[in-house]
């Protein structure tokens, strides 16, 4: 079971409390009653859905009730770190992401 | 909470009668309780503490008891009080109606499982995920919280006795969950 950092509990809690809320970052347009039906798809249905580093949305479900962001590689599925809802996106090392990497292909 | 003093109407504790117990634990039905589920920002605090007569927990997992009354932090901005029942919580609503914030009683919407002894934390864990050691969730500890597949809200009262509060109409599973699992210790 995955350990999640809830920013908002300020600790390691099990991921069972936790729902996944897909992609972070995803600002809604403040004139959605004109934007083109293209734009609009855009923004509702195309995601980036990239291989490695995602920004995401959870939610502490089952404890806080709070949204909030993590930054999270896709392959290996282990967080980065997790930050309030509202903040910008943190910076992420190299290192940082050297720490996640899924084993190479061939290792045990 | 409804007024009942006037009416003849008995209401059944969904749990009536019930009373599990092992060598190393026992599970029974908590006494009826006042409850208020409260929603409110942080410029409202002091004047909510003031109606409350009581201090709201501010760090995550804490609570603060005051005579019969608890406020448990559930979230940077909601809490659970719980009181007597002849206490004057169901007023609280009335009282706060001026401000910004939410009060909501919710006395007969949740009902409570008291689980103790030595086999206390082991129930629990095993429907529950969290660290229940007295390091990571002391006296006084609150947290909502899962129970296979119900939500709870925990809250420590003694060494090896929790308080576990849940939704009325999730009270028989998460009964029955807690006495299987009492049952496999």
């Amino acid at each position: 079971m995955l350990l999640i950092h809830c920013p908002y509990c300020k600790e390691d809690r099990p991921e069972l409390e936790f729902h996944g809320a897909g992609e972070a970052h995803i600002a809604r347009p403040e004139n959605i009653a004109d934007i083109s039906d293209a734009e609009f798809e855009k923004f509702f249905f195309i995601r980036e859905n990239q291989k490695g580093l995602v920004f995401e949305r959870w939610r502490h479900l089952n404890g806080c009730g709070r949204f909030f962001n993590a930054a999270r590689h896709s392959v290996s599925d282990k967080f980065i770190c997790t930050y309030k809802a509202g903040e910008a996106k943190p910076e992420i090392t190299e290192e940082q992401l050297a720490s996640v990497l899924p084993p190479a292909r061939g290792d045990k | 909470m409804a007024d009942t003093s006037t009416s003849d109407l008995h209401r059944n504790h969904p749990l009536e009668n019930q009373l599990f117990a092992t060598g190393n634990v026992l599970i029974k039905p908590g006494h009826a309780l006042a409850r208020i589920s409260l929603r409110a920002a942080g410029d409202q605090i002091e004047e909510i503490n003031q109606v409350l007569s009581l201090d709201l927990p501010d760090s995550p997992k804490t609570s603060v008891a005051r005579d019969e009354r608890t406020a448990l932090w559930l979230g940077p901005d909601e809490w659970l009080i719980l009181d007597n029942l002849s206490s004057d919580l169901h007023e609280l609503p009335k009282n706060l109606a001026q401000m910004l914030c939410s009060a909501v009683d919710i006395s007969h919407r949740n009902t409570s499982i008291i689980v103790s002894g030595k086999g206390a934390v082991g129930v629990l864990n095993t429907g529950c995920p969290q660290n229940l050691s007295m390091e990571a969730f002391p006296v006084g500890a609150c947290s909502r919280t899962i129970l296979g597949k119900s939500e709870i809200i925990l809250l420590r009262i003694g060494t090896s006795t929790f308080h576990v509060e849940c939704w009325r109409s999730f009270s028989d599973y998460v009964w029955k969950y807690l006495v299987d699992g009492a049952k496999t210790l």
